[in-house]
This record gives C-alpha cells, sequence and structure tokens, in this order.
C-alpha cells in the first residue's frame, strides 16, 4: 500500500475523498435531481406524471405564502432573541467566569443532550395553564383569567429560541474567547470608556461569531416544524409543517418538492442580503 | 486592580447610590445565570418528571414522586426496540461517517489537488441546509428506486451518515490546521512512507479529534428527527416513537429514557474534561 501511494502521488488525495464525497454526491446531491424532478410532475402518489410543472412554484408560492412568510419571520424574531439572550451570557463566560468557563460552557450545550423532542416537549410542562410561569404571570395581571401561553405564537417562537441557542452561543464564544485581553487593556489605557472599548473592540472582534452563530440558528429555525407542531396550533404553522404533512400525510409530493426549493430559494436569498450587509469574507470565513 | 486612579469619594454615597453601584457591577454576573437558569429549566423539567406519578394519563402536572418508572423503563410498548434501534444506527453511522470524514479532511488540509473549493462546498452544503430539505430529497430518491430501496433501518443509516459527514470534516479539519506539520516532514526525513507516517504519527495525533467528531456525530445521529421521520418507514427510532406517542399522552418512561440518555452525557463530557486536564498536567510535569 505504501509503495503504490509513494508512486502515485497525485492520487492520494482522490483516493481519501473518494468515498466520502460518493456519499455526499450519492446521497446528498443526487436526491436534490430527484426533488427537482419531484417538483416538476403532476398529480398525487401514486398517480404522478412528469408534465415540466412549473407552475406548481407559483402555486405552491401563493397557496402557502402565510407559512413561508411566517416562517422568515419566527426564524428572524428568534434569531435576535437567541443574539440578545446569548451574547451578554458569552461574555460574561469570556472575560469573567475565570475557572468556571468549562462548566459555564457544559452548561450551553447542557440542551443538546436532551433529546429535541423531548426539551421542546418540556416546555408543554413549563408553560402549562396549571404551571407556575402562567400562575405568576395571572397573579401579576399580564395574563387575563382565561389566558394562557400554550399554543400561541409566544411560545413558537421561545421553543425556536430555546431550542437553537447553543448554536448561536458556541460560535459567539470561540470567537470572544480568541480577542487578546491586551488589546481591551490598550483600549483603556487610550482613555477608551467601557462602553467605547466594547463598542470599537470587542464587538468588531467577536462578529465572526455573531455571523456565524447567525447562520447556525437562522437557517435550522426557518425549516423547523417541531416547535410549530407541538407548541402551537394551525395558526402558526411554518413552511416545514406543510411539506412535512405532503409527504407524509396527503401524498402531494409535487407541491411538498416546489415548496422544499422556495425554502431553500428564500433561504440563500436572505443569506445573499446578510452577506451584502456584512460583507462576503466573514460568511465564507 | 489599582486603586491610585479611584477618585477620592467626598460624601458618603447615599444607600440608593451604593445598590446602584453594586447591581451595576453585578448585572452582567446576574444576567448570566438568569440565562443559565432558562437554558437549565426544561431540562431540570424533564428529570423531574421522569419521577412523576401521574394519575390518569397526562404527564403535564407534578402529582407525586415515585421510582417506579425508571425500574420499569420498558413498560411501554415499542419504546424498548425504539431505544435499541437509536443506539445501533448511531454506532454503525457514526463509526462509517467518521472514517470517511477523516480522510475527507486529510485530503484537504494535506494534499494540493484539483477541485479543493468544489469539496470545501459539498461538504459545507448539507450544512447549510435545512433538515427538512435533506429528508425530503433523500425521501424522493428512496421513493423513486424502490426497486433498490426499502424504507427502513438502512434508510435511516443512509441518511445519518450523510448528514454526520460534514460535522466531522469540520472538527477534524480544525484540528490538523492546528498541530504541527513538521513531526511529519520529519517522520518522512527519517525514511517513514506515506503510510507508516500517517499509522505512526499522523492517526495518533488525530485520534482525539476523531474521538470529539465521533462523539458529536453520536449525539446528532441519536437526536436527529426530521430526517429520520421522513427516511424511516415502519421503523422507529426513540424520536420517532416519542412523536408518535405525543400525539397521544407521553408517559413518564420517555423522561426517564431521556434523562438516562442527558446523564450519560454529562456524565462522557465531564470525563474528558477530568482526562484533558489529568493529560495537560502529565505533560507539564514532563516539560518541567
Amino acid at each position: 500500500m505504501g509503495g503504490f501511494l509513494h508512486r502515485h502521488k497525485g492520487l492520494t488525495p482522490y483516493l481519501l475523498l473518494g468515498p466520502g464525497l460518493a456519499w455526499l454526491a450519492v446521497f446528498f446531491l443526487i436526491p436534490l435531481g430527484f426533488l427537482a424532478y419531484q417538483s416538476l410532475q403532476s398529480g398525487i402518489y401514486p398517480n404522478l406524471e412528469f408534465t415540466w410543472a412549473f407552475s406548481n412554484f407559483p402555486d405552491a408560492i401563493s397557496d402557502y405564502r402565510e407559512q413561508l412568510v411566517r416562517s422568515f419571520l419566527y426564524a428572524g424574531i428568534s434569531t435576535v432573541l437567541a443574539l440578545v439572550l446569548a451574547y451578554p451570557l458569552v461574555y460574561w463566560i469570556a472575560f469573567r467566569a475565570g475557572p468556571w468557563r468549562n462548566l459555564f460552557l457544559l452548561f450551553i450545550v447542557a440542551p443538546l443532550f436532551v433529546t429535541y423532542l423531548i426539551r421542546t416537549l418540556a416546555w408543554l410542562n413549563i408553560l402549562a395553564d396549571e404551571g407556575p410561569v402562567v400562575g405568576f404571570l395571572r397573579g401579576i395581571h399580564v395574563l387575563g383569567e382565561g389566558e394562557g401561553l400554550l399554543f400561541t405564537t409566544l411560545a413558537v417562537v421561545a421553543g425556536i429560541t430555546y431550542n437553537f441557542f447553543p448554536f448561536m452561543a458556541l460560535p459567539l464564544y470561540v470567537s470572544l474567547e480568541q480577542i487578546d485581553a491586551r488589546l481591551l487593556e490598550a483600549a483603556k489605557d487610550l482613555y477608551a470608556s467601557p462602553v467605547q472599548a466594547f463598542l470599537r473592540v470587542t464587538l468588531p472582534l467577536s462578529a465572526p461569531g455573531i455571523v456565524a452563530g447567525t447562520l447556525l440558528t437562522f437557517i435550522p429555525a426557518a425549516g423547523d416544524f417541531i416547535n410549530a407542531e407541538l407548541l402551537g396550533t394551525p395558526k402558526q404553522q411554518m413552511v416545514g409543517n406543510v411539506i412535512q404533512a405532503k409527504f407524509l400525510e396527503s401524498l402531494d409530493y409535487p407541491t411538498a418538492a416546489a415548496l422544499s426549493f422556495v425554502l431553500m430559494a428564500a433561504i440563500l436569498a436572505s443569506l445573499l442580503v446578510y452577506a451584502r450587509i456584512v460583507g462576503t469574507e466573514k460568511l465564507t470565513g | 486592580m489599582t486603586t491610585a486612579a479611584e477618585p477620592i469619594p467626598r460624601a458618603r454615597p447615599g444607600t440608593a447610590t451604593r445598590a446602584w453601584a453594586l447591581v451595576k457591577r453585578h448585572a452582567l454576573t446576574v444576567y448570566a445565570l438568569l440565562v443559565v437558569g432558562y437554558l437549565m429549566l426544561p431540562i431540570a423539567v424533564v428529570i423531574l418528571f421522569s419521577f412523576n406519578d401521574p394519575r390518569g394519563r397526562f404527564n403535564y402536572v407534578w402529582q407525586g414522586f415515585t421510582i417506579e418508572h425508571w425500574l420499569e423503563w420498558d413498560a411501554v410498548l415499542g419504546i424498548r426496540d425504539a431505544v435499541i434501534t437509536s443506539l445501533q444506527i448511531g454506532l454503525l453511522s457514526t463509526v462509517v461517517a467518521t472514517a470517511l470524514g477523516t480522510l475527507i479532511a486529510i485530503a484537504i488540509v494535506r494534499h494540493e489537488y484539483r477541485g479543493r473549493a468544489t469539496t470545501n462546498v459539498l461538504v459545507f452544503l448539507p450544512m447549510s441546509t435545512p433538515e427538512i430539505v435533506l429528508g425530503a430529497s433523500l425521501l424522493t430518491l428512496f421513493l423513486n428506486l424502490t426497486s433498490v430501496f426499502t424504507l427502513g433501518f438502512w434508510t435511516i443509516f443512509i441518511a445519518h451518515v450523510m448528514f454526520i459527514i460534514s460535522f466531522v470534516v469540520v472538527t477534524v479539519k480544525a484540528r490538523l490546521i492546528g498541530f504541527d506539520r513538521h513531526l511529519e516532514e520529519a517522520a518522512m526525513d527519517l525514511g517513514a512512507n506515506e503510510w507508516t507516517t500517517f499509522r505512526k504519527v499522523t492517526f495518533p495525533l488525530l485520534a482525539p479529534a476523531m474521538l470529539a467528531a465521533g462523539l458529536l456525530g453520536f449525539a446528532l445521529s441519536l437526536d436527529d428527527f426530521v430526517i429520520t421521520y421522513l427516511n424511516a418507514g415502519p421503523e422507529q427510532t426513540f424520536p420517532v416513537f416519542v412523536w408518535g406517542i405525543a400525539r397521544v399522552a407521553v408517559p413518564p418512561q420517555v423522561n426517564v429514557v431521556a434523562s438516562a440518555i442527558f446523564l450519560i452525557a454529562i456524565a462522557i463530557a465531564l470525563g474528558n474534561a477530568i482526562w484533558q486536564i489529568r493529560a495537560a498536567r502529565r505533560q507539564r510535569e514532563r516539560t518541567a
């Protein structure tokens, strides 16, 4: 084996890449081709016919515009909420937690160790009408007697925020942790106030973390359907719910496939807008 | 901390001012702890309700303590098979994906070749595609090739390997970029060929990253619902089982399994941390 590799040095990288890339090509790229093929069919399984039905796309968009808009709205709000919640915590861990750093990092990833569905179901207990949160909010008259939190937009957004929080916090931590403390001391020596030092040193240096965290939170959030299904009602349904139901319940594969592409295209489009705002080099790292 | 720079107080500050100063100094800490509390709350609820003794079908309200569900965790029909399937798929797909992903990472970092940009894109794309699209596209492949694929254990395995590979590449790549290439060059200079160098130098250096990638992959596999659900056919992994039963009523046994998975994961994380601290200390002793 060694001799062979030695004689054909140029071949080595392709031998290394071969099996893994083949797997990705066959089970990721080719399926996307099949999805495209399916999106241009008409009919309902098993009576499907390939008819170049491009009308599936405008039809899907106009039929499910509400769910599409909702997906991006919920994902956007959740991403911002996760950033606002995560930044101070992660800043504190990186600069103030001292020897407790690793313990607090463990706290951040701990929710990932609980099965996704089950940590979402836990919010059913927490937000239940008989639970402590609703009791407290009713007590201080934020909620009326008959009002609750479950099966509302608030519950769905809160669920999404919670579930993708670690994906925001971890890249943020990585970028904050790399900041050289001497830069902050230099800012202080040059008479920057703590706020100025933060805005002109810390924040710009943590930008790559913010960008990475935003992407890692927004993309899965926009495609999510579990939170809307478990914590919401049909009024909170997102595009993921529609795709899932069309594939597994109504067997309307063409519409489901078309919607999948619309979702991907919309995510790509929002990434491009985002890249315009923050600069391309930060997106690709 | 220097005291010289601080202004000398002219008068004793009032209680309100002092309280405000205290809040200002510790506001960040308090905020951080509150967020940690928010992160821990659902976990605490999951564990707590595994000990609940619900009267009736619904496990929503606390009614009394019992360890019965821990002792009879598989008393619910189907839960045992689902857990076993999850573990089998997790192990198999992790081993395969770690091997494939590590090879890709080595090629990307250690070799010059045409098509590197394409490789990076192909690795990056699955991670930036929503799960529902990954799952849906795979499902259309399987549905269109029913003569080759039957939805079940192996289609789940295929799907899991596919989405784990990218995470392995990223994890191992980070480690490869970080470490000293001179060690490998030294081995080559001493007459070792590529294969021997890999076996005796590269692989031992990579092993921790591969282990980390494997653990991450296993966790991802165990947790995955969306892609699995679309491609499972009649097969049930633990998350698919939970989804089915959540439409009726979630029994405490589900909380037991989730709590057990959580506690094992925490134990592994802590074990790994302790091992790293020990290794670092040994390293220091050796160099001292």
